[in-house]
């Protein structure tokens, strides 16, 4: 019976390693493991053995019972993983070839870089305020601290409505509405359209885009104009731009200011881009001229604040190496798709 | 502004070691903006002064002459030359071998007819000069020069054209650096060098100005100060070489001693001068006064003006002689038969010089230094100083005494002096006496506790101004760098984040934003179809447009968009799908200003788009937006849109905007051959329709029953209609409605159609039975019916 069992194991074995797919592993589970099967036989007969045979056959018939379904289950897993692989290797497909796209829109270049800037005030503290593009003479102008008979009035050739309605030609009429209609303090900045009767080139347009913007509070200074802006240009050129504040003049601020950011491309030495000055203008400011705040109702002798604008379109141009306005009007989709 | 470097170090000196860099930049960052700047005579080099020693004939050309020339070598060089003014004994420029000229030119020696000629005799023209810089010699011919200088000097200093030139912006509130004295000012101050002013001093003695001239002033207004100074016995000829250097280094071309001091003492003083020859000042009397209508002025540049009352003018008893701060008059001014003049040194308006200035359509150096507001208290010191040119250089004799209208305040203007909130104002922490010194070095004192404003710093006029002096001189990049104390309510209104919303959606539908321009011509009105009695068409006009294309502020944005649609067809872009937000502006009465109205524009055209694609990106942009009731109805009667294929966009049962495809004709208006798509939607009206607030509906914990109906229907049924009975007929338990299909044709009566909807029912507290389900299908049937649909069978 020893004889048999071993027999039994040895056939097994020998069976299993042919088999090659899983109908025939059923057929020998049946047939060695299965009620009718080859070792259900041998241990009907365990009742003919002596007591101390019948331990020994026992444990043996069990051990070659439990090697039997191990092996099988074994060689299951086996041809599962084979038939698998086969199936993998069938789905196998091209992943050069191109991904489908769903059709995902473009936002405008302007808008990037509005947006972008947007974000650095709102970061902050700073809140969005917009205003009337046809505007009050009044307001572009004169509660500004430029008179009717103002010289500066020439260097902005302005679009007329009426004598008293105009094309506003800058975004700083927003900060006279602001600072009547608020309390200091007061933290916004005023994105926006300008209109300059400028024939269309190159460089020019009768319409783009500036951003102004307005500190008004008790005890603010020069030194956090300088602040302010200083940390507006490293979050949008870069923490390691240089900045420098030079004077200048504008009739609405006092002291003024323009800043240059060191050129990036000769780094200050003179080159092509920067025209040979080593820098770039990138927006005029100042303090708040205590005429504007006065005519806004605002006492001078107690609060100060500071101003700044910049045109758009030029940080546009010179951030993607645009060197024609024009398209930026023109909305020629093989131009916005490139953004 | 041009400023001569050499003309500047008559006031102040500086060091060796500033080069143009340094200067360009300390000037700049102490607030006087340079431009540039350039060393006259840089293009040339290896250009000496020669003497001709001898002038042969080129034995093989009748128009080529060889010269010997001493250039202060051993040798003599020889060179040819086809000038026919040269001779032996000549001092003439010689551009020796390898040498270069203004222009880019280059020089070396070579052979002319077999003749080796080592360089070449230059003319004024090669040199980059004109007669005006040296009156005695002719331009088309080899420059003979009159010059004081050595053999084979470098020709630069040789004639002066060694100065740099510093190009200025100076801001229109600092019309004082309009002068090399006022930047002699700035450069002492910003180098702290001392600035060595000169008090001009007049030997006069050739009679009384009072025997030959008198002078009213009627409009003492316009004209605060008018002073003249006479001289006689006027011997017209060129000024001496130095004038002439520094006025060609400032960019004026030098005419005859008389004009140019009026010139020379303009850039040096800033305050323009005017010449007139006595002899056609009729009655020897100069009346300031308007102008009166139908009076004219032919003025120097040979052209006739006429003049409206509103200008100053200069006159004689019976004329105009001058347009006041502009420009004088052909007939009075300075000839070579002048024997007496007049020095005008006077002060206008600004106001009224810009105005005048900008009617005549002239603009001059002087109008362009009045019309900022010039200082009536240097008329008398830049009088004086013509007058001791006038002597200095020989050419007349200064009568005694002026006469001088002054309606001028000369107390000078003060401010407080506050260093403590300038301190503060600042951000910085400078003691009183450095603040006062800092504005001593720029002429302004300090008294006490008073800030005295010098007369030529109208400029200054508040405390924040002082500031900005002091703050200059002390250096904006010494300003330390601080943030703004305090917190602040920061962000974005609620307003913008529904507009970033709106933006958000279009782009994820695939649309791509444009910028437009926010007028247009008024004659596109037509090219969107627009009915003559049409409202639209009143827009607000711009009364000085650059053309009719963009003369009128639109009160539609469709032209902005389908321009750019059309743009893009014409430009061969297969399909183009855009969005803008574009503000529109309706007018209200002539002194309101108007209405601007923000509206989604979309439009789009190619394969991939046809209505309901737009309509799609309508119904996701008002699902985003958290619109819950809106609706469309079919719009007929819109002329810019396919009469069957447009559709109003209502919101609360409010039309806020309208969709379509383009009418074909508006199509052919913009060339675009292709069915286009657009929409217009008032973003306004949107943001204010009710938007409730996102609740959690808790996830159903019953099946759903779903059931299919195929609905036969007269086509002419919209189904809005049949989607309004089914859900008003199924009441709560509708969760879901879906039409899948619409089928036409084959099995399908003609002029009828099949609609085939989903239908998903649900009870939140049970599982509804098949009887429930089966019960509300019978509703809908029984719905459907009334209104003439029946289940397809």
């Amino acid at each position: 019976m020893k004889g048999a069992l071993e027999n039994i194991r040895v056939t097994a074995r020998e069976q299993l390693a042919a088999a090659n797919d899983l109908a025939r592993l059923e057929e020998l589970r049946v047939s060695l493991l299965g009620k009718k099967g080859e070792l259900t036989a041998i241990l009907k007969q365990m009742g003919k053995l002596s007591a101390e045979e019948r331990p020994v056959i026992g444990q043996l018939a069990n051990q070659v019972r439990a090697e039997i379904e191990q092996e099988l289950a074994d060689r299951m897993a086996e041809l599962k993983d084979a038939a698998m692989n086969a199936k993998l290797e069938e789905e196998r497909i091209d992943v050069t070839m191109p991904g489908f796209k769903s059709m995902i829109g473009k936002t405008h270049p302007i808008s990037l870089v509005l947006d972008e800037m947007k974000d650095i005030f709102i970061g902050m503290g700073f809140s969005i305020v917009a205003g009337p593009e046809v505007e009050l003479d009044e307001y572009n102008f004169e509660k500004l601290n430029l008179p009717k008979d103002h010289p500066a009035r020439d260097t902005q050739d302005t679009f007329y409505i009426t004598n008293n309605i105009l094309l506003r030609t800058q975004t700083s009429p927003v900060q006279v509405r602001t600072m009547e209609k608020q309390a200091p303090p007061i933290r916004i900045i005023s994105p926006g359209r300008v209109f300059r009767s400028d024939a269309v080139d190159a460089t020019h347009s009768p319409l783009f885009h500036q951003m102004e913007g307005l500190v008004v509070d008790k005890g603010v200074t020069m030194a956090d104009l300088k602040g302010t802006l200083e940390l507006f240009v490293k979050k949008l050129y870069g923490e390691d731009s240089v900045v420098r504040f030079r004077p200048h003049h504008f009739p609405f601020t006092e002291p003024s200011a323009e800043l240059d950011v060191m050129c990036f491309n000769c780094h200050g030495k003179g080159c092509r881009l920067c025209k040979g000055e080593g820098w770039i203008e990138i927006l005029g400011c100042g303090m708040v001229h205590p005429k504007v705040l006065r005519g806004c109702g605002i006492d001078p002798d107690v609060y100060s604040g500071f101003a700044f604008g910049m045109g758009v379109e030029r940080i546009v141009m010179r951030k993607y190496n645009i060197d024609d306005l024009r398209l930026l009007f023109e909305n020629d989709l093989r131009f916005l798709d490139q953004f | 502004m041009i400023l001569s470097m050499k003309w500047l170090s008559e006031f102040v000196k500086l060091d060796d070691s500033v080069t143009s860099r340094d200067y360009a930049e300390a000037l700049t960052l102490s607030g006087s903006k340079v431009e540039g700047w350039e060393k006259e005579g840089e293009e040339i080099s290896n250009v000496i002064v020669g003497k001709i020693l001898s002038v042969e004939k080129h034995p093989d050309s009748d128009h080529l002459v060889i010269c010997q020339l001493d250039v202060g070598k051993e040798e003599p060089v020889q060179i040819v030359t086809g000038a026919s003014n040269v001779n032996a004994g000549d001092i003439v420029p010689v551009a020796m071998d390898k040498s270069t000229l203004p222009g880019g030119v280059k020089i070396t020696k070579g052979k002319l007819r077999g003749v080796a000629s080592n360089g070449m005799l230059c003319s004024l023209g090669e040199l980059g000069l004109t007669s005006h810089d040296f009156p005695y010699a002719i331009e088309d011919g080899i420059f003979i020069m009159q010059e004081d200088c050595k053999i084979g000097q470098d020709i630069q200093s040789a004639i002066g054209l060694d100065d740099t030139k510093v190009e200025f912006e100076i801001t229109p509130n600092r019309p004082d650096c309009l002068s090399v004295i006022g930047l002699a000012r700035e450069t002492a101050a910003t180098f702290d060098k001392p600035l060595e002013l000169h008090t001009p001093v007049v030997k006069g003695g050739a009679g009384n100005i009072t025997d030959h001239l008198s002078v009213e002033v009627q409009n003492p207004e316009l004209c605060p100060r008018y002073i003249a100074r006479m001289a006689k016995n006027i011997k017209i000829g060129p000024s001496p070489r130095w004038m002439r250097e520094r006025l060609r280094a400032s960019g004026v071309r030098p005419i005859n001693n008389i004009v140019d001091i009026t010139n020379y003492v303009m850039l040096e003083y800033g305050q323009p001068m005017h010449a007139f020859d006595h002899k056609f000042v009729a009655g020897g009397k100069i009346v300031v006064r308007n102008a009166k209508d139908g009076e004219s002025i032919t003025t120097l540049e040979g052209v006739e003006h006429k003049l409206t009352p509103d200008m100053l003018a200069i006159c004689d008893i019976e004329k105009p002689s001058a347009v006041a701060g502009v420009m004088g008059g052909e007939y009075s001014g300075i000839n070579d038969e002048t024997n007496m003049i007049v020095f005008e040194s006077a002060n206008f308006k600004g106001s009224s010089v810009r105005l005048t200035s900008k009617a005549l359509g002239l603009r001059t150096e002087s109008s362009a230094r009045f019309e900022k507001g010039l200082d009536p208290q240097m008329c008398m010191a830049a009088v004086n100083r013509a007058c001791e040119l006038v002597e200095l250089l020989g050419a007349g004799e200064v009568l005694d005494g002026c006469i001088d209208i002054d309606n001028t305040d000369h107390t000078p203007h003060t401010i407080p002096f506050t260093p403590d909130w300038m301190n503060g104002f600042l951000g910085i922490d400078i003691p009183a006496e450095q603040q006062a010194a800092y504005l001593e070095k720029l002429d302004i004192k300090v008294e006490g506790d008073k800030v005295i404003v010098p007369s030529f710093r109208a400029d200054i006029e508040d405390k924040a101004d002082v500031a900005e002096e002091v703050a200059r001189m002390y250096g904006y990049d010494k300003i330390p760098v601080t943030t703004i104390s305090g917190m602040a309510r920061g962000g974005l209104t609620d307003r913008q984040k529904f507009d970033r919303l709106a933006e958000q959606t279009m782009l994820s539908c695939g649309l791509y934003e444009i910028y437009t321009y926010s007028f247009i011509s008024p004659k596109y009105y037509d090219k969107i179809n627009l009915p003559a009695d049409s409202e639209l068409r009143r827009s607000v006009t711009i009364t000085n447009p650059l053309g009719e294309d963009t003369s009128v502020m639109r009160t539609t944005a469709l032209p902005s968009m389908l321009e750019v649609l059309a743009r893009n067809y014409n430009n061969r872009n297969a399909s183009a799908a855009l969005y803008e937000i574009a503000t529109e502006y309706y007018p209200k009465s002539i002194d309101e200003l108007p209405d601007e109205v923000p509206q989604i524009m979309m439009g789009m055209y190619g394969a991939k788009y046809d209505f309901y694609t737009l309509k799609g990106i309508v119904e996701i942009l008002m699902d985003r937006l958290g619109i819950q009731n809106w609706d469309v109805e079919p719009q007929h009667d819109n002329p810019t849109f396919h009469p069957g294929r447009c559709a109003d966009l209502l919101v609360d049962g409010k039309v806020v905007g309208v969709f379509g495809e383009i009418h074909p004709k508006v199509c052919q208006n913009y060339e675009i051959g292709t069915k286009t798509y657009v929409a217009r939607i008032n973003a306004d009206l949107l943001y204010a329709a009710e938007r409730p607030e996102v609740e959690y509906t808790p996830l159903p914990k019953f099946p759903a029953s779903a059931r299919d109906l195929a609905i036969l229907c007269d086509d002419a049924t919209p189904v809005r209609d049949l989607e309004r009975a089914i859900r008003s007929a199924s009441g709560k338990l509708l969760e879901k409605l879906e039409l899948f299909d619409v089928y036409r044709g084959k099995q399908i009566e003609e002029g009828k159609k099949s609609v085939a909807y989903n239908l998903v029912l649900r009870a939140a507290d049970r599982t509804l039975t098949v009887e429930e389900a089966d019960n509300v299908v019978k509703k809908v049937l029984k719905a459907l019916d009334a209104i003439g649909a029946t289940l397809r069978s």
